[in-house]
């Protein structure tokens, strides 16, 4: 009985994301909107505590650090949100939206400790399921934490050479890793040196972008971030993870576009063009 | 081929899941006025939260003398709490503002 009202409370909580997020695009409906999705993501915290198991007592450490990082997340992320100044939101934002990638990428790295132990034949969709979940969560987190450090001036903009080719040759060579990795089966030097690489990905890819640039980026990678919650969610067949992942993986999206829309640019201009802009930037300067 | 067809097959419900969610996304936040990108951006960062549901899972399903998967799972459920707590404190913060200064962009 306890899996139905397990799957009912993700229901809920997924219908709550939803909701929120259409009031959260109305000015008066806004706040409220955020309160609602809120409360339906406490409810699906505290039903995945509660019911996701039966409760067994040889797994006390487990429960005891799930409370402990709970609560310390909560003091911490409530302070710092807090505290922060109002001019300094995006960068917060940054900030936490790199701790969700973060996240699903620890979950990525778990998860493949487990699935060497399986030896799948053929096809390995969870593999590749597994993979994208760490590479986009490895890229939004240190793609966030450098977003993070610019907008808060501790990271100068900084063009490297050819850094649109480094990029490409990067993201192929991920690609292609990806590709032997799903071939040749399961390996972990692989799936650490895709971590890296990844990690290095989300470096240069916000790096050449302009402090005024940001917003968009910081949208983009929020979008990045809410795949790999999604492909987190598949993973477990986690329906309220699936659904606040996909939303905010679309919507983040559309967003970005409108965000680039409102600035009278391109999203290619931004991420490209960029590249343009900050360097005449840095010669003014000069 | 066959084994990715199976995949899929396997999996339909999720797929339909993911395909719907996708359109849903697109068409709730179709009609945001420019002054509310930000809060909902904020919103929506906190939303994908939700994969600490996922860390948490990990943390349940470890087995209690796997120290590695215990530590690196505790670091998830403290980042993903980061993330859920201050996404939304962050972007309440932000619509109280909006609502004294209704001009501020």
């Amino acid at each position: 009985m306890s899996i139905h009202i397990l799957e009912i409370s993700y229901l809920i909580a997924s219908l709550t994301f939803i909701i929120g997020l259409k009031m959260l695009s109305h000015p008066d409906s806004a706040r409220k909107g955020n309160l609602i999705a809120a409360a339906g993501m406490l409810l699906a915290i505290i039903v995945t505590l509660t019911l996701y198991q039966e409760f067994d007592s040889g797994k006390a450490l487990n429960y005891g650090l799930i409370f402990l990082g709970l609560v310390i997340g909560t003091i911490i992320g409530t302070i710092m949100a807090k505290r922060v100044q109002m001019t300094a939101m995006p960068q917060m934002v940054s900030f936490f939206n790199g701790m969700g990638g973060a996240c699903a990428a620890l979950i990525a790295i778990i998860e493949f400790q487990h699935h060497q132990h399986a030896t799948v034949t053929g096809f390995d969709g969870e593999l590749l399921v597994m993979l994208l979940g760490l590479l986009i969560g490895s890229v939004s987190f240190s793609g966030s934490l450098i977003a993070y450090g610019k907008l808060e001036g501790k990271i100068k903009d900084k063009v490297l050479p050819f850094n649109q080719a480094v990029n490409m040759i990067l993201l192929g060579t991920i690609v292609v890793l990806i590709l032997i990795q799903m071939v040749s089966g399961s390996s972990p030097v692989l799936f650490y040196v895709l971590l890296g690489l990844a990690l290095v990905y989300g470096i240069l890819f916000v790096m050449p972008i302009g402090g005024a640039d940001m917003p968009v980026v910081i949208s983009l990678l929020n979008s990045f971030t809410g795949m790999a919650a999604a492909f987190g969610g598949f993973l477990y067949g986690n329906k309220a993870m699936l659904t606040g992942g996909i939303l905010v993986g679309s919507a983040g999206t559309i967003l970005t576009i409108l965000m680039c829309n409102a600035m009278n640019r391109s999203l290619t201009n931004v991420l490209l063009g960029a590249f343009g802009g900050s360097a005449g930037g840095s010669a003014k300067t000069g | 081929m066959e084994a990715i067809l199976n995949f899929i097959g396997d999996n339909m419900e999720m797929v339909y899941f993911l395909v719907l969610a996708i359109l849903l996304g697109i068409e709730v936040i179709s009609n945001v006025p420019a002054i509310l990108h930000t809060p909902l951006m904020s919103g929506a960062n906190a939303v994908h939260g939700v994969v600490v549901v996922g860390a948490i899972i990990v943390m349940l399903q470890a087995s209690p003398d796997n120290y590695l998967a215990l530590t690196v799972g505790f670091l998830a459920v403290i980042v993903g709490t980061l993330n859920v707590v201050g996404g939304f404190v962050v972007t309440d913060r932000m619509l109280e503002m909006f609502k004294k200064k209704p001009k501020k962009s």
